[in-house]
């Protein structure tokens, strides 16, 4: 299933929009629109895996659920390669009931919480058939063996006695590699996964993160990886990009990214995530506050409200371009240079809290 | 299960005959259980001991169920209905709480302990201004009652030490962001000069960059005011950032406690070093990160001898059948392992 051209596209988001109208009663026309995905672009080769990192609210999950075609775009094209024809599929386009079932095939999710993403009333069989029953794939027999054979893949062994216990008699864990063998049943090339392991304890964590790492690998997968944690991302992820307010800031090579951030949004968050060690000096995190809505925003750049080092530029240009830096790292900054250089203060001393 | 309960006063922290450095809070062989409709008992707490010195923090950390809440709520006796205390003395001040009826302890609650719960900043009442709600949290507790103005005064020097605007006061909680209702949060667990205060899980649900300026005015009230404090947390990262002390707790019993850059620089209990080894970081090198086998064992049914032997890699037929008490590795730093020195110097898990 793999393609044996490691730098083949998988997956090229361009220009991809979400508006939600904030309603002003029945009668009226909506005037105002969160901005929850702004033009947001990016490609993921064949088996590698992309991290989309930022706060709540930032519109990471919202860019998820598009490519899986939860929620429909407003603007901008998704192109995803189908695995059947080689060619690639625009999701935007995708609106009969056939073509959404081909499409499924292809392209799955793994949802945050194992205990809300599962009916509880059907048995771990079910769920994990539940997509071969829907695109009425093979007999009863041959399901129960392909089920049986994915328990296995994903670590619930022996897999027999699984298949007909339901959700509240798994762990936390056990549910997690359930979803995770619903998700791989169809053999989908692409998968987003919306912060897998967030809701884990970290000795089972780690297991989760590491199969996911091991699947990719066997069976070819790409993962698009939704995650508000920079460690976990540095260790499911090629590549990762930042967002802040719906678009993304930065994006490169994820131990580049770690190492050389450009951004001011990256510095503070890279800044203020925990180290598991007391002797660690943090950076002092230049930002303050918390993610706003964006409600009609001004063109200006993104971030302004938040970052410390503005200048005249950024309040009269509109939102700077992602552009690249070198080594494949892309920025939106007005105050970095084309070769990836700071232009801005030192350090700014500020204190925004009033 | 009763032979468990060693008292192992040696492998305590915080130690001291003379008075003047007595500690705040004295946990002794602590025992609570939750009582089953059908019958059994679910061991939540194991025969835990330990010290906080006046002015320190301490902080607990474990996974889900491992009994870390549970000690904090058997401390301030808000312990579900069918908590059952088996055993041990929760001495406060030199008080036992536990022994306390709950009058008395209403009383102390807020003046004497106060806690900041995970979520807190959801509990608060929308149709009242944060300020009015903090008023009387100060009304109920303080002898006398306050002033409208010493009130005010109190609020706002409160608000000024957590970072919150001091015209916030007159606000409802809807006007304020999660973080800021959390800070307001830490502001009222502060309003009746509490003599220790116990925070479960403060930032879990906020945003890192907020969760971080959180953090750093829990560690500047612990600093200025001299303020003892726990911290309970899924997160060891957090724990290693904020806290004097560490005690890791696995199914209900403290396995590893000492002075947290100690046990982070060397952890000597296997399960310690396992968790270490698995916490991705976005410092160092990048390694293999090492996986924990298996799952936290049912606590209606705890395995004999070590509770940690079915995961342990160093288990052997001891670990099996003998509880190992808690007991010093070096001065102040303590393990319940019966192979001290099985763990390796440095993390499992090789670089890549």
């Amino acid at each position: 299933m793999t393609s044996q051209n490691g730098s083949e596209t998988r997956v090229k988001v361009e220009n991809l929009q979400k508006l939600y109208p904030i309603s002003r009663g029945v009668f009226r026309a909506p005037t105002d629109f969160v901005h929850a995905v702004d033009g947001v672009n990016f490609e993921i080769k064949a088996g590698q895996s992309l991290g989309l990192v930022g706060e709540s609210g930032c519109g990471k999950t919202t860019t998820g659920r598009m490519l899986v075609k939860l929620d429909e775009a407003s603007d901008g094209t998704i192109l995803i390669r189908d695995s059947a024809t080689d060619e690639m599929i625009d999701v935007t386009e995708i609106n009969s009931k056939t073509e959404q079932k081909e499409f499924r095939r292809n392209v799955q999710m793994i949802f945050q919480d194992p205990y809300e993403s599962m009916n509880p009333r059907r048995t771990i069989f079910d769920i994990v058939a539940e997509p071969l029953t829907v695109q009425n794939l093979g007999t009863t027999e041959e399901r129960e063996e392909r089920v049986v054979d994915l328990l296995r893949l994903v670590g619930l062994t022996p897999p027999e006695p699984f298949l007909f216990r339901y959700p509240h008699e798994l762990s936390g864990g056990q549910r997690q590699r359930v979803a995770i063998a619903r998700a791989l049943v169809m053999e989908p090339t692409f998968v987003v996964a919306d912060e897998p392991t967030s809701m884990l304890d970290v000795s089972i964590r780690i297991s989760i993160m590491r199969l996911m790492l091991e699947l990719a690998e066997e069976l070819g997968v790409t993962y698009l990886y939704i995650t508000h944690d920079l460690a976990v991302a540095r260790y499911m992820c090629d590549k990762i990009a930042v967002m802040y307010l719906g678009k993304i800031v930065e994006m490169g090579p994820t131990e580049d990214l770690l190492t050389r951030p450009m951004h001011p949004y990256t510095r503070a968050l890279l800044s203020a995530v925990p180290v598991p060690d007391p002797s660690y000096k943090r950076p002092e995190v230049e930002i303050e506050g918390g993610v706003a809505r964006a409600i009609n925003p001004e063109p200006e750049c993104r971030f302004i409200q938040r970052c410390p080092f503005a200048q005249d530029v950024c309040r009269e240009s509109p939102h700077p371009d992602l552009s690249e830096r070198g080594n494949d790292h892309l920025v939106a900054c007005h105050l970095v240079d084309p070769q990836g250089n700071w232009m801005g203060a030192e350090r700014a001393v500020l204190d925004l809290r009033s | 299960m009763t032979d468990t309960r060693m008292d192992t006063a040696e492998g305590r922290l915080g130690d001291s005959n003379s008075h003047a450095e007595a500690p705040i809070l004295e946990v002794n062989n602590l025992v609570m259980n939750y009582e089953l409709k059908g019958g059994g008992m679910v061991s939540a707490v194991e025969g835990v001991n330990f010290n906080l010195p006046r002015g320190s923090s301490m902080g607990l950390v474990g996974e889900s169920g491992c009994g870390k809440t549970s000690i904090a709520l058997t401390l301030i006796q808000l312990a579900a209905g069918n908590a059952r205390v088996l055993d041990g003395e929760v001495l406060l001040d030199g008080i036992d709480l536990l022994k306390l009826d709950e009058e008395e302890m209403r009383q102390r609650r807020w003046t004497d302990v106060s806690m900041v719960f995970q979520g807190a900043m959801n509990s608060w009442n929308p149709v009242y201004t944060v300020g009015e709600q903090i008023r009387e949290t100060m009304d109920i507790h303080w002898d006398p009652k306050p002033t409208a103005a010493e009130a005010r005064a109190k609020t706002e020097e409160l608000f000024n030490l957590v970072g919150i605007n001091p015209e916030m006061i007159d606000r409802y909680p809807h006007e304020f962001s999660g973080g800021m209702k959390q800070r307001a949060v830490i502001a009222m667990a502060l309003a009746c000069d509490p003599k220790l205060i116990i925070a479960d899980e403060p930032t879990t649900a906020l945003d890192v960059i907020v969760q971080e300026q959180i953090l750093e005015e829990l560690k500047k009230i612990q600093h200025e005011l001299g303020m003892s404090i726990i911290y309970i947390s899924h997160d060891i990262a957090v724990i290693a950032e904020i806290t004097d002390l560490i005690g890791v707790m696995y199914a209900g019993k403290l396995v590893e406690q000492g002075p947290t850059a100690e046990v982070f620089k060397r952890p000597r209990h296997p399960y310690t070093w396992l968790i270490l080894s698995s916490t991705p970081s976005i410092t160092g090198d990048r390694r293999q990160l090492a996986p924990l086998k298996g799952e936290p064992p049912n606590l209606l049914d705890p395995p004999p001898g070590c509770r940690f032997h079915p995961r342990c890699p160093y288990a052997t037929e001891k670990c099996m059948q003998e509880e190992p008490p808690l007991a010093e590795v070096e001065p102040g730093h303590s393990i319940a392992c019966w192979h001290p020195e099985s763990v390796p110097v440095t993390l499992a898990g090789s670089t890549e």
